[in-house]
């Protein structure tokens, strides 16, 4: 499987990265020489595995229902680029 | 037997189904220890998980845990020991992470089937494909500045439960008894209060049509419905317009669109969304989630007695007819009411509650209901409390009041707030049963009018019933009507 | 430069502990060595002040006789660690000014036992790279140059940063992180003890996420009884972190018996890769022979799927990130770049913010878990991964560690592979398998190239085997003994 320019610009948007014209073709090169890399994979019988969901055999842990947590609206908009009367504020979205 | 749509070519048939949205009631969010209370300040029960900061991770609520399981029991499905959750990965304002923590391959609640009621007294089963558990996001606002959008993440991160019905329904009238149905049953179980204007239960309408026998036909998908009314409005409006569009040789477009309150119709969502492509994957930073059997078993035995349990219980126990049994159990809070007011005439009076039952449910459902529908309030907010609901209904078993003086001191209550007891002492309401002070009446009435008696004697029966309304005149309605009759036939009869 | 500079952890915490030293004073020389190798760029971040209130306050803990294993001891701390109100930006641009508002558990762990911070060290961004030449504040020289060379080498990646601080004498310790050898390859590179431990012993709160199921948090140390004594403060159970495993934290420490008679060291044929050079060839036979002097037993294994091991990461490790990295949009916190929607807006923001590596694995990782591509990459992947597990879980039927090369190579010239990505992946060969089956794994310095540039042996633990792997790593570093320093070439020589 390899991509082209259309997909590595369907990728791209996935994603939200803007990429430009001259870069999608470079990006189309570099992408497939990491998929025709990893493309080796396909060597490999896995018929009958499971995938691995974690890596440590153990329990998720449940926590309490308990508030805990929150309540410091300060703290969590010091770092907003632009946070107006108490809320994050972005570009206008048009539903 | 399926409710056929006519077109002008011909009769078509409608499939819908429901993806209900239900906000788990828990105190803290599904992966964070952040408050869940509704109408809080913007972004004041917001934890640095729930805004997504850089190196946060989630820790799941265990009580959502157990209310998915409560749900899926109460919709009689299969619960998973097993589930997973991944991420479903989509970019918008509100949803911080930049993902829903979700359940996509493996949910909590697996298959199973709600049954229906319907006007016509029928009934029908509906499949629940699933439920399965996932974080909220945020709310936007698009409406408070002129070029920018204002994100307010306090639902962010709470938990809810997605339950998939079926394409099982045909009707709008289906559809809006399944989502009442469901509706039901989260809130007997104590799992989801149901408050739809504050977006606790919201549904993506599915609908589709097809030429009856034929297969199904493109569906389009109608986001947040968050009324009942407005889910019956949605599919019809869908059905009639998809038919149009189709018998115009049109075709239908696999598509999510929105309902417009004020017109009753759906429309395309404006912005022409990319395809959607959700990369799901399980989340690495959270484990399978698995629970035992034992566990399961366990919230079994402690769920509450559910909405059709209930029902068929108080048509065998208490001998109310299956309609009023129906009416009471409709909404959690009546049957809540009823019960306790059963429970309190049953203490007052020391009758059986067998002998009570039929009793209290006419008064709530006649009396009562009436009173709150011109009030216009709902039963939580009931002006009568149980305390002097049972008083009155034992003035009326006792035989202190009759049944038409027991409306009047309603009335009374409605207005005052006093007590039923209060009301008849000060008004000096109590039934009259004393025999020698109804004979002397009519004796009295008897003597005064004469020809009327004569007129009787001769043969017009129907006068009987002037002179019991003159005895009640004479008391002012207090007069036991069972006395009255018993003293006044034999008189008249002579 | 001052003779504290030069001290290793253990031994400055015994001045410490004696009243020889006081913490103030090795944080000053720390201090001022720190502003001396400035041009090797290995700190983004100085915390003076910082160090010096903490410094204080561990010297008041030793008076106090409350000192611990790190009191008092100045490190480095990644750049990836979210430290209170500090600089941390997991050296990317698109988290331009972020200050978090919260300690990570880690770092938080080594305050509470009374460390020093001398500030943020320089690394990869998002810690995706194995030469350090992919950070937003300029590539991190290695003190080590080849002989009589005056080229600079890479310290390796993506701890590249606090290899080099710990190399170049001007932090005692550092902590780094390891997702496929990002501790493991830089200590190899610069001479110095590397510890990642198995996954789960350390909490990932707080550390900025790359791949989720892959990031462990382990030190750069002079030598393992270092390593041994700072894992045992940054370890330990976090039930903010579901990964997190809640088993007791051992005394390493007391591990350290000298003692490896009778265990069985595995030595897997599938590690003699195409292409090797021979004199890591040699210096891995070299230390097969150290540890059968020490009395263990040699045994073959076979790890069947190891090739498979480095393209299994390149698909696992960029799908966590694309989903990991989405979060970084420009509305919480770091970098906005306006545009005229929000769509727009996200596009620039992450277009600007991310480095070309960064925006490679995005967009890998966005297309492997695509829709159509999901199972042939991502799943297949994670299947392969459980093989890799496997193969380890067989070979511990048979042995007790596994030792193999570090690297395959030892530092190359800065710029050399920076533009063939597929030879920068292949750095970690030997270090990924480990990280795929959540193994802890310890580089230690074994010798030196032809070039006079350091080299590593690995050693491959059983999961929370490492006071086995510490032990048997300790028995290696003697017998090696390797005490090179690089030759000073920056700064106000010596
Ligand atoms: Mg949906
Ligand atoms: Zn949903």
């Amino acid at each position: 499987m390899s991509v082209d320019k259309e997909t590595v610009a369907k990728i791209a948007n996935l994603a939200r990265i803007e990429v430009s014209e001259e870069e999608l073709e470079s990006t189309v090169g570099e992408l497939n020489n990491i998929l025709d890399w990893v493309e080796q994979l396909s060597e490999v019988n896995t018929d009958g595995v499971a995938a691995m969901t974690s890596v440590v055999a153990a329990d998720l842990p449940w926590r309490e229902d308990k508030v805990t947590d929150g309540g410091y609206r300060e703290k969590v908009l010091k770092n907003a680029p632009q946070a107006e009367h108490g809320f994050f504020a972005v570009p206008k979205v048009i539903e | 037997m399926t409710k056929l749509y006519q077109g002008a070519t011909g009769d078509w048939e409608a499939v819908i189904g429901l993806e209900i949205h239900a906000q788990v009631i828990s105190e803290s969010k599904l992966f964070s220890g952040a408050s869940t209370a509704f109408g809080a300040d913007p972004n004041t029960q917001v934890s640095f998980v729930c805004a997504a900061m850089p190196g946060m991770l989630p820790v799941i609520n265990e009580e959502c845990v157990r209310q998915a399981v409560r749900t899926g029991l109460a919709m009689g499905c299969k619960i998973n020991l097993r589930s997973i959750f991944d991420r479903k990965n989509y970019f918008y304002a509100d949803l911080p992470q930049g993902y829903q923590i979700s359940q996509f391959k493996d949910p909590i609640v697996g298959e199973g089937h709600v049954r229906i009621d319907l006007e016509d007294g029928s009934t029908k089963d509906i499949g629940v494909e699933r439920l399965h558990l996932e974080q909220d996001a945020g709310k936007s606002m698009h409406d408070q500045h002129p070029t920018m959008t204002y994100v307010d993440l306090n639902r962010s991160g709470v938990a809810l439960m997605e339950i998939v019905s079926k394409p099982d329904m045909r009707t709008p009238e289906e559809a809006g008894a399944y989502f009442r149905k469901i509706r039901s049953l989260v809130r007997y179980a104590g799992t989801c209060d149901g408050n739809m204007d504050q977006g606790s239960m919201r549904a993506d309408v599915n609908v589709s049509v097809r030429r009856p026998g034929e297969p199904l036909g493109t569906r389009t998908e109608t986001k947040n419905v968050n009324s009942i009314r407005y889910v019956m409005m949605v599919v019809e409006s869908e059905i009639r317009r998809q038919i149009d569009v189709l018998e115009d040789g049109g075709k239908i477009d696999q598509e999510t669109r929105l309902f417009d309150v004020a017109t009753g119709t759906t429309r395309t969502m404006r912005s022409k969304e990319e395809a959607h492509d959700y990369r799901y994957f399980p989340d690495p930073d959270l484990l399978p989630l698995e629970f035992s059997q034992e566990f399961v078993d366990e919230l079994a035995k402690d769920m509450p007695e559910l909405a059709d349990a209930k029902k068929d219980r108080f048509v065998a126990a208490l001998h109310i007819s299956p309609y009023n049994a129906g009416v009471l159990v409709a909404e959690k809070e009546s049957a809540d009411y009823f019960e306790a007011l059963l429970a309190a005439t049953v203490t007052k009076s020391g009758k059986p509650l067998s002998e009570l039952g039929t009793l209290v449910a006419n008064w709530v459902i006649g009396d009562l209901f009436g009173a709150l529908k011109k009030l216009g309030v709902g039963i939580t907010k009931s002006p009568v409390s149980i305390d002097h609901a049972s008083e009155l209904l034992c003035l009326q078993i006792d035989g202190t009041i009759s049944g038409r003086i027991a409306k009047e001191v309603f009335e009374n209550m409605l207005e005052s707030g006093k007590s039923p007891e209060a009301i008849v002492e000060e008004k000096g309401l109590k039934q009259v049963s004393d025999t020698g002070e109804i004979e002397a009446m009519i004796d009295e009435i008897l003597a005064a009018n004469a020809d009327k008696v004569a007129e009787y004697r001769g043969g017009k029966d129907k006068l009987y019933g002037f002179f019991v309304g003159q005895v009640m005149k004479q008391t002012g309605g207090k007069a036991n009507p069972q006395v009255v009759n018993q003293l006044l036939r034999p008189k008249l009869d002579g | 430069m001052s003779e504290l500079t030069k001290m290793t952890l253990s031994a400055a915490r015994d001045a410490l502990h004696k009243g020889e030293i006081s913490a103030v004073e090795i944080t000053k020389a720390h201090l001022a060595a720190i502003e001396d190798a400035k041009e090797l760029n290995s700190y983004i971040m100085v915390t003076d002040d910082q160090a010096l209130e903490m410094a204080a306050k561990a010297d008041d803990m030793i008076k106090g006789g409350n000192a611990k294993g790190m009191t008092g001891i100045p490190i480095g701390i990644k750049d990836l660690y979210c430290t209170k109100g500090v600089h941390s930006q997991t050296a990317s641009h698109i988290l331009d000014g972020f200050k978090p508002e919260y300690e990570s558990t880690v770092t938080a762990n080594l305050w509470a036992d009374g460390a020093v911070m001398l500030g943020k060290t320089n690394m990869d961004e998002f810690a995706m790279g194995s030469s350090n030449e992919n950070s937003y504040y300029g590539p991190v020289k290695n003190p080590w140059r080849a002989v009589g060379s005056d080229k600079d080498t890479v310290p390796g990646g993506s701890s590249g940063g606090s290899a080099a601080a710990v190399a170049a004498d001007i932090s005692i310790a550092t902590t780094g992180t390891d997702t496929g050898g990002s501790i493991r390859q830089p200590a190899s590179f610069t001479g110095l003890v590397g510890l990642k431990p198995t996954y789960g012993r350390c909490s990932r709160w707080g550390m900025i996420a790359f791949a989720s199921s892959l990031d462990q948090a382990g030190p750069l140390t002079k030598t393992v009884r270092d390593a041994a004594i700072m894992i045992e403060s940054m370890a330990g159970f976090d039930p903010k972190d579901s990964t997190s495993i809640n088993i007791p934290v051992p005394n390493y420490e007391a591990a350290l018996s000298g003692d490896i008679r009778g265990l069985k060291v595995g030595v897997p044929k599938e590690y003699r890769v195409d292409g090797m050079p021979a004199e890591i060839e040699k210096l891995w036979q070299q230390g097969i022979n150290w540890l059968k002097d020490a009395g263990a037993d040699v045994v073959d294994i076979s790890l069947p799927h190891t090739k498979y091991a480095l393209p299994t990461y390149y698909i696992v490790a960029p799908a966590e990130c694309s989903s990991n990295l989405a979060r970084y949009d420009g509305v919480k916190y770091g970098l906005r770049v306006n545009g005229n929607s929000l769509d727009d807006m996200y596009k620039k923001t992450r277009a600007e913010g991310f480095g070309d590596e960064v925006r490679r694995r995005i967009l890998i990782g966005t297309y492997v878990l695509s829709a159509g591509y999901y199972d042939a990459y991502y799943l297949k992947a994670q299947k392969v991964r459980t093989l890799i597990a496997g193969d380890f879980k067989a070979a511990y039927e048979k042995c007790d560690v596994i030792l193999t090369p570090t690297a395959p190579s030892a530092a190359f010239n800065l710029g050399e592979k920076v533009s063939d990505p597929i030879s920068m992946y292949l750095n970690d060969v030997f270090t990924v398998p480990a990280s795929l089956a959540g193994l802890p794994g310890i580089s230690v310095p074994a010798g030196l190239s032809a070039e006079g540039l350091p080299l590593g042996l690995q050693l491959i633990g059983q999961a929370f085997g490492e006071e086995q792997l510490l032990r048997v790593a300790e028995v290696l570093e003697s017998a090696a003994s390797f005490k090179e320093k690089p030759a000073k070439w920056w700064g106000e020589k010596a």
